[in-house]
């Protein structure tokens, strides 16, 4: 984790040193495990003690996560742990703080909290898994869910129109944003090195599949015949093509506000945009991030904002350094001195 | 401002009641006579009373905002029940405090106020001045407005800022006629508008002025004195308990050295305190406003769990929205202070009112069987006090601790003996960094035998990895156990290391030792409970006190207590909640007494109800 307060380990540590004793209970088949597997495999390459880093966890099947991992680790109450996890970071700067969250505890329930930690943009990697459904409750539509979504709440088809978890986190000033792939190891560490890279918040979120209450949903962009049409590799510098043929570029269309896809054969004097995560004006990466729809007919993955703003965390240990310039003695007398100071009188 | 030639008369006590309108300055006008009166030595307690509404519309009855302060030569109890001397600022604040006065209270009115317009908007048809509807009382007419504004004439200063600088015309009037000293007065003026010395100049010759016409008008042909109390030897300030239990927080982790970490959501009557700790950054302490209530306690538990002094302060309706959140500190068994600044409710209710009825929700609020400590300090000062006793409990026994302080006494004020830092408890704690398995495992949820305590390894301790969470964790190991026996030991041993926590015996003032009725309160209700009691022994009836501060565990000698008495009475400022615990566990019949009202009790109306029941049973 980028941050000069964070100690690093000077022993080698391995994948096995981040497994738990503890007896892995997620449904057989689902997207947690390889996420699990991706973290596990990663958390080596960071450097830091296995006992400096932490996570943090609401409800939902994914917030079983801490469970799992040799690390400190608690698991909270639903949508909370940002919050939580704040108090911590802000208060413990030497410690590596993840918070593993899901749609519903992240964007409904948590909806707040989330928010808020990305706009104070507290020193935290915040990692939604977006399956698309309420799983540990066993099946209702969730904030991620498609509009017209047939759950067992809705048997009519769900009459809430999605968030796209991406342009809310942009709309709450996150200074990190990212997308991946429960099914794609390599580029699921990729992006969990870059959001560990990441002074303040990092927010990524990983497409998981539920195999037993929403399985496929993500299918169109994980299938070797379709994915490629539609799934978007954002690649720092590269222009952004896509397709089997990179038949397809991301413009900006002159006069337009957003970005669109046009087909490359036919740009009519409009050129790739070279991706730059790096861009002040959070506009870019919104635009990015409006391409994808519950549709996935057009997906971006990998890093849409990558920019830096001073840390909730660093500001308030400023505040608390600067302070120490008042000290005056020791913590007893400098509190008899608080407790004096007032119009006092004495009685002898 | 040399002393007239008026007469002098002794007084043993005065109350004395400032209203005006909310823009009017009448807090900053009562502040600062107390601060003066403390600085003579007598002995003090105060009472503000304002609208929640910032600035109500001028002249209206919601807008009143009023600051009572009662001052005598000896030691006292409350703020008193009926003002002596009430200063009204304007028509509103006459209608809104006249009913309150004895016959033969002096009114000083603010004539400048009484126009047909501002006696229209309260609904008088006729000017109560005039109608003779005053007579039972000595009714001093004062031109406060315009005479400060003539005072200020050469000044340069604006007419606005001449006319709000008359509650110092009336601050100087007051203190001339009770003969107060106003060095302090005059030193805080140059502070407050250190930034606008025209603004000194203005208020400190409002000041004077008042103080001149005391000396000079006919309308007032006796001065007053109260001597200094009889008080214990010491340094004393003047404190509300708002500000005490910020110190005693300050104070907390001072003697634990830890860092306190305060997570808050502004309310009322509870924010005052989180812009108090805010200032105190250099003692390590971190304020956080948090977007909500939820989060306020989330994160102060975030840093409780990473080895700080968790905090947070609230209101009822905050303490609704965090119940979630301690049940989950009840699970994790972590240190945890909860401020409950009790005021009115249910809902908004009335946020700047008291009372007394959070006390079933903090025993009882929370899903499952979630027990906790939970502590009630019983004046201003005794906040100081309460709080650091809340993170003994907090840290000693790793639990959330609710701490239940209400509006009288958070905004209320008294003089303060100063305690000294060595005089405090060491609150130090050891954090667990090795082992304490057999097989030199970390076992999370082994607890020691004397406080049932779980050990508190915070990140960042090698070697001591573990997760905790709100699953049910198995006895020792701490790892998810849904084990039906488990489950049951966990449930039970959870209550126990409640039940344990060492409380000090509750005490009992039976001057005489031959009352047969017991009285016992809790919490605020010590002054006024006090003050009846004193006056019903000083009439020669006996009656016993005995007031709680711990709600949760009760002292263990409380059952022995209560049923040593034939008559135990409990009054409170809610339907009974204390009643209902007192009957349920000690089997006791005891007599409730209520009153929601959003106002103290006064010591009258507790002194006429226990003379009935100890004169008739």
């Amino acid at each position: 984790m980028a941050s000069p307060t964070i100690p690093l380990t000077p022993v080698k540590l391995t994948a096995k040193d981040f497994k738990s004793d503890q007896e892995v209970r997620w449904c057989p088949g689902c997207g947690d495990y390889s996420i699990l597997a991706a973290m596990q495999r990663f958390m080596p390459e960071l450097g830091i003690p296995r006992e400096k880093t932490v996570f943090i966890s609401g409800i939902g099947c994914s917030s079983r996560f801490p469970y799992y991992m040799n690390t400190y680790g608690m698991h909270s109450i639903h949508g909370r742990a940002p919050a939580i996890a704040t108090g911590l970071s802000s208060s413990r700067p030497d410690l590596s703080v993840w918070v593993v969250t899901g749609d519903g505890d992240a964007l409904s329930i948590g909806g707040n909290h989330l928010i808020h930690a990305l706009r104070r943009n507290v020193n935290l990697k915040i990692l939604l898994f977006n399956n698309r459904i309420y799983g540990l409750t066993k099946g209702q539509y969730s904030p991620t869910s498609e509009l017209g979504k047939i759950t067992k709440s809705t048997p009519a088809g769900s009459a809430d129109s999605p968030f796209n978890p991406l342009s809310l986190a942009l709309g709450a000033e996150a200074t990190f944003v990212a997308r991946t792939i429960d099914s794609d190891a390599k580029h699921l560490q990729s992006v969990l090195r870059a959001a560990a890279e990441h002074e303040g918040s990092a927010f990524v979120e990983i497409y998981q599949n539920c195999n037993i209450f929403n399985d496929g949903a993500f299918e169109l962009i994980k299938d070797a015949s379709t994915r490629d049409d539609h799934l978007i590799r954002l690649e720092q510098g590269r222009p952004i093509t896509f397709g089997s043929e990179q038949q397809f570029s991301v413009v900006h269309p002159a006069g337009a506000f957003g970005l669109s896809v046009r087909d490359s054969a036919a740009l009519d004097g409009e050129s790739p945009v070279t991706h730059d995560a790096t861009v002040d004006d959070p506009a870019y990466a919104f635009a990015l991030s409006r391409l994808s729809g519950s549709d996935l007919n057009t997906t971006p993955i990998g890093v849409f904002r990558d920019v830096k703003r001073p840390t909730y965390d660093q500001l308030v240990q400023k505040q608390l350094e600067d302070a120490k310039a008042q000290v005056t003695g020791t913590p007893d007398e400098m509190l008899d001195d608080l407790l004096n100071a007032a119009d006092t009188w004495t009685i002898v | 401002m040399a002393a007239g030639a008026k007469r002098v008369e002794q007084l043993d006590r005065v109350v004395i009641r400032f209203a005006g309108d909310s823009g009017d300055g009448m807090q900053l006008t009562g502040d600062r006579f107390t601060s003066e009166t403390a600085q003579l030595g007598n002995d003090i307690s105060t009472l503000p009373n304002f609208p929640a509404e910032i600035r109500a519309p001028a002249g209206t009855l919601p807008g009143v905002s009023s600051f009572q302060v009662h001052f005598a030569d000896y030691d006292i109890l409350t703020p008193g029940d009926a003002p002596n001397v009430l200063v009204a600022m304007n028509p509103a604040a006459l209608k809104a405090n006249v009913s309150d006065l004895p016959s033969g209270a002096d009114i000083i009115v603010n004539t400048d106020e009484f126009t047909k317009r501002n006696l229209a908007k309260v609904g008088y048809a006729v000017s109560p001045l005039e109608d003779g509807s005053l007579h039972d009382f000595a009714v001093h007419p004062v031109a406060l407005t315009s005479m400060t504004v003539g005072a200020l004439s050469e000044l340069g200063v604006s007419k606005k800022d001449a006319e709000r600088a008359k509650n110092m015309f009336a601050l100087g009037l007051l203190s001339w006629m009770y003969s107060r000293p106003f060095e302090s007065t005059l030193r805080f003026l140059e502070r407050k508008f250190a930034k606008r010395p025209d603004l000194v100049a203005a208020n400190k010759a409002a000041f004077q002025a008042g103080w001149n016409f005391g000396e000079t008008t006919e309308d007032f042909s006796i001065r007053y004195e109260v001597k200094p109390a009889k008080m214990r030897p010491g340094t004393y300030r003047n404190i509300t308990g708002n500000q005490a239990l910020a110190l005693g927080l300050v104070a907390a982790g001072v003697r634990s050295k830890l860092p306190v970490f305060l997570g808050a959501y502004p309310i009322t009557p509870a924010s005052d305190i989180l812009h108090e700790l805010s200032k105190h950054k250099k003692f390590g302490i971190t304020t956080m406003q948090a977007e909500d209530e939820i989060a306020a306690i989330g994160a102060a538990l975030g840093a409780s769990y990473g080895g700080a002094l968790g905090v947070t302060t609230t209101s009822g309706p905050g303490v609704a929205l965090k119940g979630e959140t301690i049940s989950l500190a009840i699970a994790l068994e972590l240190p945890l202070v909860i401020v409950d600044v009790q005021r009115a409710g249910p809902s908004t209710g009335m946020p700047t009112k008291t009372e007394q009825a959070d006390l079933n929700m903090a025993l009882y609020g929370r899903h499952g069987e979630a027990p906790l400590a939970v502590i009630a300090p019983k004046s201003p000062s005794d906040c100081f006090h309460a709080a650091i006793e809340a993170a003994r409990i907090a840290l000693t026994y790793r639990t959330p601790v609710i701490l239940l302080s209400d509006n009288y006494v958070a905004n209320g004020s008294e003089p303060w003996l100063l305690p000294s830092s060595d005089e405090l408890p060491d609150l130090t704690v050891a954090f667990t960094t090795e082992p304490n398995g057999d097989d030199g495992r970390f076992l999370p949820y082994l607890r020691d035998p004397s406080t049932l305590a779980r050990p508190w390894a915070i990140p960042g301790t090698p070697g001591l990895e573990h997760r905790i969470g709100g699953l049910e964790k198995a006895d020792k190991t701490g790892d998810i156990s849904y084990d039906p026996a488990n489950h049951e030991f966990m449930v039970r041993t959870r209550a126990a290391r409640i039940e344990a926590i060492e409380v000090p015996d509750i005490e009992v003032e039976d001057d005489d030792e031959n009352a047969s009725v017991l009285v016992l309160g809790w919490g605020s209700t010590y002054g006024p409970i006090g003050a009846a009691c004193r006056a019903l022994r000083q009439r020669g009836l006996p009656i016993a006190q005995a007031h709680l501060r711990h709600m949760s565990p009760l002292p263990a000698n409380l059952g022995e207590v209560l049923k040593a008495y034939d008559k135990v009475v409990i009054p409170e400022m809610n339907l009974g909640q204390l009643a209902h615990v007192i009957r349920a566990r000690y089997l006791v019949d005891a007599v409730p007494f209520n009153q929601v009202s959003g106002l103290p009790f006064t010591a009258a109306t507790l002194e006429s109800m226990l003379e009935d029941v100890v004169k008739n049973g």
